[in-house]
């Protein structure tokens, strides 16, 4: 069976192409390290000597900026995790009237950016709000005769970023709740260990590698929070950078804080992949089946809905419906050409950098796929961190580097040709997409890495031995295979473009707004009633992902409610 | 007959860990081979290396006498010509069945496409299936259909990975007679990797046994069952047994049954210890034979009984018997051997 000598010979030039360069690989990386750019370049300013502004940071609110940021994320934790953790446990445990509607319902509060719970709270616990005005009718007080919580405080703070920010642990809380064999709580049971005991001594431990997660992603979003804080005028590490950029036109001294805040980001990574780390050694059996609920009675029921019932109203219904009653008042004059021109502006913003996203994750995930090297892997990982950077950092990061690159392009050109080229990035849209793309990626990859996950290698193979090259089986059978799944990495990206304020609000082009932008301008002049229109489209568009979201839970959950 | 598919030494590795070792082989125009082991034996990784899907880390793979892979350089199996039907049939879920078909005919006249697509249909037996939808076939009928899509485009080669391994075991051997017939009608080389001989004896012409990433032997399945190369083939394919023996001269062998003639290979002199395969067919019930062996277990074949016999050195042997003859397991049968030829391998000390 030896082949014939002259073999070798037959091997015909034309295959040489042995050294042709890999367009997927290539491509993964370099989007890859154009996406690290900003926060390469943020903390490239931790080497730069330290300036004046600097030291006088340093010296006068950099222990505010760091002091307040702790007692912030100190304070949300425990809202979070007493708000989400109770949630979970009641609507994943316990039987009572309207569990299943709280099931998705409590997610709704993730609808509503913190800035806007905020000034709508800010309108309604006001002096000149209905609460304190009826107060005064009602008991004949003025001003200054009586006591009633500052709402525009550190302690307000933490009470609006709680609210909104509650279902990121609800929701993995729910998802450890759920997730526990049925043997283990069993046991507990058949040890004689009552509600109480089951949940603080086997529930809730095993549950805890999620509720970190949870917890952590809150305190991310905690520490990229501009429009509360600064609403509130409560000094932290992004209205300093702000202040310090605008204010005090010091773009290295904004850098230098921006990688003091990234230092703290950094440790929540941490955090989270270390509990994610730890959350795959926790499942002990296999067995999920529908766990007998506890039924709830008498006043423990009614606790239980009263448990479910006020995140829901606090962090959804009441601020809602005060948009809403307001837009109904205001609407008439606000929608006007100028606000058809912000929406238009917002949706074609968020449309771009959504089919922008889209389009890198479906390259970064299927060039995974194709040469999963260790490289490659990386790089993919690198360009979904972006969801860990507070948007004011990104700011910052994108700024820097496009402003230095159009002064060495304008500078050559104006030495060779004597033209003068002015802004080419820095200040134009394409600086905000690629700041939305570098924040944004993660979710879409996410999305896109799952949908291709379930793309059975064969189907790859199938095309190719059917004569279609590698880009071409993309686009002619995973595109339209993961259609739906595709739709909604669109969606997904779209709604959180739209939320967006602080990067907006820096890298935005001259008189250029956004319904974000304008929301929280109009708030900032305390014209509250008017900003609600905007405001509330906002909100609407935010209840997207939260349905895509509660709806791909409930068809994901191990052995419940399978039949439904 | 020009050759079609040669592999001249190719070995494939995964980082240092070597999967196939150093195999050749030569499949003719028109033949239709078999790569056969047990799971893990690294045949799959062959089947999709002569694909394209998989580098080698040194050898060649030739299809009609070009190079297609070797260390360094893959043909892309796009540009290779080779139709594969896999092992989940992998139908795109999202086109009917018409447009599965007609994938890899998308360059042909609108006209072509229609009449190659209604010709496949009819050949394997589902011409009313065209705008029915993967998800709303049967196993055995999307399997068909896969067939029909690696077939359209008229390749070269047609690799089959597994492709009865998710059909009922009854329907295996028909369906893989059923391919090897339209196979042959288009006239299409195949090559079928499976770990069932039967199917491979079912449809292939040749067939290579390969254990450990090493191909044992190639050759037609009467040559795998007749005259194995060695223990392992002879132990794989088929059912028997290895009988202790010593040579007495270079035409005989003394076994517990007897002494059996035929030809001892080289290098085995007087008193060397060997191993004879005997197949159950070897041994037969008679009455009037002198040999005792106790019944330890038989199995209804209908025909036949297979019977696990213990030989009175304690050693155990198979034999097929006539279904008339019904002997209680513990009791003792009359058995004589009657080898047609003889297949011996030298005793390996530490086997037993």
């Amino acid at each position: 069976m030896t082949p014939s000598e002259a073999a070798p010979q037959r091997s015909s030039l034309r295959h040489s192409r042995l050294a042709r360069p890999d367009v997927w690989r290539i491509g993964v990386v370099a989007t890859a390290l154009l996406l690290a750019l900003p926060v390469i370049v943020v903390f490239s300013f931790v080497f730069y000597p330290a300036g004046d502004v600097w030291r006088h940071l340093a010296q006068t609110v950099l222990a505010d900026y760091v002091l307040n940021s702790v007692i912030l994320m100190v304070g949300v934790a425990a809202g979070t995790l007493i708000m989400g953790i109770t949630a979970a446990w009641l609507t994943s445990m316990c039987e009572f009237p309207g569990r299943r509607i709280f099931e998705w319902a409590l997610l709704l509060p993730m609808a509503v950016p913190a800035y806007i719970i905020a000034y709508t709270y800010t309108g309604m616990l006001g002096f000149e709000g209905p609460i304190q005005e009826a107060l005064r009718e009602a008991f004949g007080w003025g001003y200054g005769d009586y006591w009633f919580p500052e709402i525009r405080s550190l302690g307000g703070a933490i009470a609006m970023l709680s609210l909104v920010l509650y279902p990121y642990v609800y929701l993995l809380a729910r998802a450890g709740f759920l997730e526990q064999s049925v043997c283990v709580l069993e046991v507990g049971r058949t040890l004689g260990l009552g509600p109480w005991a089951s949940f603080f001594r086997v529930a809730l431990p095993l549950a805890r590698p999620a509720i970190i997660t949870g917890l952590s992603l809150a305190l991310m979003e905690t520490l990229a929070d501009y429009g509360t804080v600064q609403y509130f005028g409560v000094s932290t590490f992004t209205t300093g950078i702000f202040r310090t950029w605008f204010g005090l036109g010091d773009s290295a001294a904004a850098a230098q804080l921006s990688a003091l805040l990234m230092g703290f980001v950094f440790l929540l990574i941490v955090l989270e992949r270390w509990s994610r780390r730890r959350a795959r050694f926790h499942h002990t059996s296999t067995r999920y089946l529908q766990l007998p609920r506890y039924r709830l009675r008498g006043t423990k029921r009614v606790l239980a809905i009263i448990a479910c019932l006020l995140p829901l109203l606090l962090g959804f219904g009441v601020p809602a419906g005060q948009l809403a009653v307001w837009a109904w008042q205001t609407a008439p004059h606000m929608v006007n050409t100028d606000f058809i021109r912000l929406t238009t502006n917002s949706l074609m913003l968020a449309s771009l950098a959504a089919l922008i996203a889209v389009g890198l994750s479906l390259l970064m995930g299927y060039g995974k796929r194709l040469r999963p090297t260790p490289l490659v892997i990386a790089s993919v990982r690198i360009a979904a961190m972006g969801y860990a950077v507070p948007g004011t950092v990104i700011a910052v990061g994108v700024m820097l580097p496009f402003a230095w690159m159009d002064n060495t392009v304008d500078t050559w050109m104006r030495d060779q040709f004597g033209i003068s080229t002015g802004l080419l990035l820095s200040g134009t849209l394409v600086a905000l997409l690629f700041a939305y793309t570098v924040r944004f990626l993660a979710v879409s990859i996410q999305t896109v890495e799952a949908g291709l996950g379930k793309i059975r290698p064969t189907m790859d193979d199938a095309a190719r031995s059917l004569g279609l090259a590698p880009r071409h089986v993309l686009r002619k059978i995973h595109m339209p295979i993961m259609r739906g799944t595709l739709l909604t990495a669109v969606l997904l990206v779209f709604v959180d473009v739209l939320k967006e304020l602080p990067a907006t609000l820096i890298l935005r082009p001259f008189n250029f707004n956004t319904l974000a932008v304008r929301t929280f301008e109009l708030a900032s002049d305390e014209r509250l009633a008017d900003a609600s229109t905007a405001a509330l489209a906002i909100v609407v568009a935010g209840i997207i992902p939260v349905i895509i979201l509660s709806r791909s839970i409930s068809r994901s959950r191990p052995g419940h409610d399978h039949a439904a | 007959m020009t050759t079609l598919l040669e592999l001249d030494k190719v070995s494939i590795a995964y980082g240092r860990r070597h999967v196939v070792h150093e195999v050749s082989f030569r499949l003719e125009e028109g033949m239709i081979g078999c790569l056969l082991g047990p799971s893990g034996c690294g045949k799959t990784t062959l089947l999709r290396a002569i694909a394209g899907f998989e580098p080698v880390a040194s050898g060649w793979i030739y299809l009609a006498s070009e190079v297609v892979t070797r260390p360094g350089f893959a043909l892309p199996p796009e540009k290779r010509q080779v139709g594969m039907v896999f092992q989940d049939f992998a139908l795109f879920p999202h086109l009917s069945v018409e447009e599965n078909i007609a994938f890899g005919i998308r360059h042909q006249s609108v006209g072509e496409r229609k009449n190659r697509v209604t010709q496949l249909l009819q050949l394997v037996g589902l011409p009313a299936y065209g705008k029915a939808y993967p998800h709303q076939l049967s196993g055995g009928q999307q399997q068909r259909i896969a067939l029909a899509r690696a077939l359209a485009p008229r390749p070269k080669l047609l690799l089959l990975d597994e492709p009865f391994s998710s059909m009922d075991v009854e329907l295996r051997e028909e369906l893989a007679r059923e391919v090897r017939a339209i196979l042959k009608q288009e006239g299409i080389s195949g090559l079928l990797v499976t770990h069932d001989q039967f199917e491979a004896f079912a449809m292939a012409d040749e067939i290579g046994v390969i254990n450990g990433g090493e191909l044992q032997q190639w050759a037609t399945g009467y040559q795998l069952y007749h005259q194995p190369a060695n223990r392992f083939v002879a132990d794989f394919i088929g059912q028997g047994v290895l009988l202790p023996g010593t040579v007495l001269n270079p035409h005989q062998v003394e076994t517990e049954l007897g002494i059996i003639e035929g030809e001892v290979p080289e290098g085995c002199g007087k008193g060397c210890p060997v191993d004879i395969l005997v197949r159950p067919d070897d041994i037969v019930h008679d009455d009037n034979a002198d040999l005792p062996a106790e019944v330890l277990d038989k199995a209804f074949r209908g025909a036949q009984f297979l019977y696990t016999l213990r030989l009175q050195s304690g050693v155990k042997v198979l034999s097929l018997a006539h279904s008339h003859y019904d002997y209680e397991v513990g009791t003792h049968m009359k058995i004589r051997l009657d080898i047609d030829h003889l297949v011996m391998f030298p005793r390996r000390e530490d086997v037993r």
